[in-house]
């Protein structure tokens, strides 16, 4: 049977519950005071005979010594140490551990149980890559085309005396063989940098939000003048999986409020209809925030802009891609992104015309500010912001000079770039 | 030699077929191609072949499935077979051993590889 920590407080307790001396329960139970005393205080362990003995001058239950949260804190903290390859763990002094350290103790089975929490999600991560079947097309279909490519490409190179047919319908397969690989790489890649099912409990509060008001068409129209207010929205917000969504919804929600005043949606509407579109004059003709009308022009309705936040670290804090511009999910963004430029100068606006790295290679044109508030004054701290609007370009000027970008280095091709941080998984 | 010597070559990619053809015709094979797994007993129930180059994912039936019923049938069970796939980790080279595979090969492959194990797989 086994006996929990926390024996010898609970002993104690019951004693002094009962309002008995330790001297007299330790002559009951035919042992000395001082024994009792160690017993009591988790520096001997009480076990056998003597629980038996004690259990019984205290009117106790031997069952109450081996079950609950205390057998719990100590089944987790012996799973913790079974875990410690590389330290000797006082296992045998578990019970002494749990009891002269609670807090400690509880600490300790809770990291154990957080390990063995993300243990899971990478497993199922793992299992993911493994057996997803959406992946594993993907990578059967390339590495199929790549045995035609390689096998092939090797006839045509070695056999110099082969017949004009036959290297003519050898080109042609491997045309059509590359056209394969490069559809399936891009499958592939927007497959790994955005889509697919996620795994329970490996995506971030972040991305969880913007899941939600993705599907809600980036627009809160219960926070526009008249409408309900972000009570109608509770619902949908007490629905998010983490408290961290929650959360973070909550000051998404507050600040489209703010928003959602400050720029009302039909002064928005009527300059955007007639034709103007810069944030910058926008903000100035309504007396708003730059960043308020980046916001609001990206989660009007219909628009077509994509719209990326960040702080002063340049930590992305929120994400709307657009199908010619897909942010990256982790890790740092394309560093020539002129949302760094206007970060490291706040007040200045920075534009550029662009061209997204892939097959298509889509063309963007991108408006960037960074603002700053100062919190607490003079006295108070630097807090910056900037905003970069996206929006895809139909026909970019020819004449202007265009700015190669890319999503992240991990899964951009050029691999000159200057501003390159990582190799690309697509040069490897 | 592989001179005259029949193979079966079931890929359902018809362009990894079709160099693999050429290679093996090159070196002297008679080389009959399918693309269904579902095909294959039927066909070498109807003619005489040497080798079977069977891929492991196919339409119709896996070739797992298919050389699983080739070494249940006496007349065909002693037939020599390499297993290509574009799957090459540990247990897929295990299911195909313990399906009964003689030889096994990944994709993407090189070109000598590919007549070297054929070759040897005829016994040449």
């Amino acid at each position: 049977m086994p006996l929990t920590t926390l024996t010898g407080r609970r002993l104690r307790e019951r004693r002094l519950a009962l309002q008995l001396r330790q001297a007299d329960v330790a002559k009951a139970a035919g042992m000395s005071a001082s024994y009792l005393n160690l017993i009591e205080h988790d520096r001997r362990r009480a076990t056998g005979d003597v629980l038996v003995r004690l259990a019984a001058v205290l009117e106790l239950q031997l069952e109450d010594f081996t079950e609950g949260r205390a057998a719990a804190l100590l089944t987790d903290l012996r799973a913790a140490a079974a875990g410690a390859a590389v330290v000797a763990v006082e296992t045998d002094r578990v019970d002494e551990f749990a009891a002269r350290f609670p807090g400690w103790a509880a600490l300790c089975a809770g990291l154990q149980g957080r390990v063995g929490r993300l243990e899971r999600v990478v497993e199922t991560l793992n299992d993911r890559l493994s057996h997803d079947p959406h992946l594993s097309a993907a990578v059967h279909d390339l590495l199929s085309a790549m045995s035609a490519v390689r096998a092939t490409a090797a006839i045509l190179a070695e056999d110099t005396t082969l017949d004009p047919d036959w290297r003519k319908r050898f080109h042609h397969n491997i045309h059509q063989d590359a056209e394969r690989m490069t559809k399936g790489a891009d499958a592939l890649v927007a497959y790994l940098a955005g889509s697919g099912a996620e795994v329970e409990g490996a995506s971030s509060p972040q991305e969880e939000v913007e899941a939600w008001l993705s599907a809600r068409g980036w627009h809160l129209g219960e926070l526009e003048a008249r409408g309900p207010g972000p009570g109608a929205l509770a619902a949908e917000v007490a629905a998010l999986q983490s408290s961290a969504a929650r959360e973070l919804a909550g000051a998404w929600i507050a600040q489209s409020v703010r928003d959602a005043a400050m720029v009302p949606r039909g002064g928005l509407e009527a300059a955007l209809a007639r034709g103007e579109d810069d944030p910058l004059r926008i903000a100035g003709d309504l007396g708003a925030d730059a960043l308020a009308v980046f916001r609001r022009i990206a989660t009007l309705p219909g628009r077509p802009e994509g719209l990326v936040l960040c702080d002063a670290s340049g930590t992305i804090t929120f994400r709307k891609p657009i199908p010619a511009f897909s942010p990256p999910r982790y890790g740092a963004a394309c560093a020539l992104w002129p949302l760094y430029a206007a970060l490291a100068r706040p007040m200045l606006p920075v534009e550029a015309l662009a061209e997204m790295d892939g097959r298509v290679s889509p063309r963007l044109r991108l408006r960037a500010y960074a603002e700053m508030r100062h919190v607490g004054g003079f006295q108070g701290i630097e807090l910056r912001s900037a905003a970069m609007l996206v929006t895809p370009l139909v026909q970019a000027p020819v004449s202007a000079p265009i700015l190669p970008i890319g999503s992240t280095c991990r899964v951009c091709s050029r691999p000159a770039c200057p501003a390159r941080r990582e190799p690309s998984i697509l040069g490897a | 030699m592989t001179k005259g010597r029949h193979v079966l070559l079931v890929e359902d990619e018809p362009n990894i077929a079709e160099a693999i053809s050429f290679l093996l015709t090159r070196d002297g094979c008679k080389v009959t191609t399918l693309g269904n797994g579902s095909e294959v007993l039927a066909a070498l129930r109807g003619q005489q072949v040497d080798a079977l180059i069977l891929d492991l994912m196919l339409p119709g039936a896996s070739g797992l499935e298919v050389l699983a019923a080739i070494r249940a049938d006496a007349a065909l069970a002693g037939l020599p077979v390499l297993m290509l796939t574009a799957k090459g980790q540990p247990h897929d080279r295990e299911a195909a051993t313990r399906a009964g595979a003689d030889r096994f090969m990944t994709k993407p492959f090189a070109n000598a590889e590919m007549v070297a194990e054929v070759r040897a797989l005829l016994g040449v």
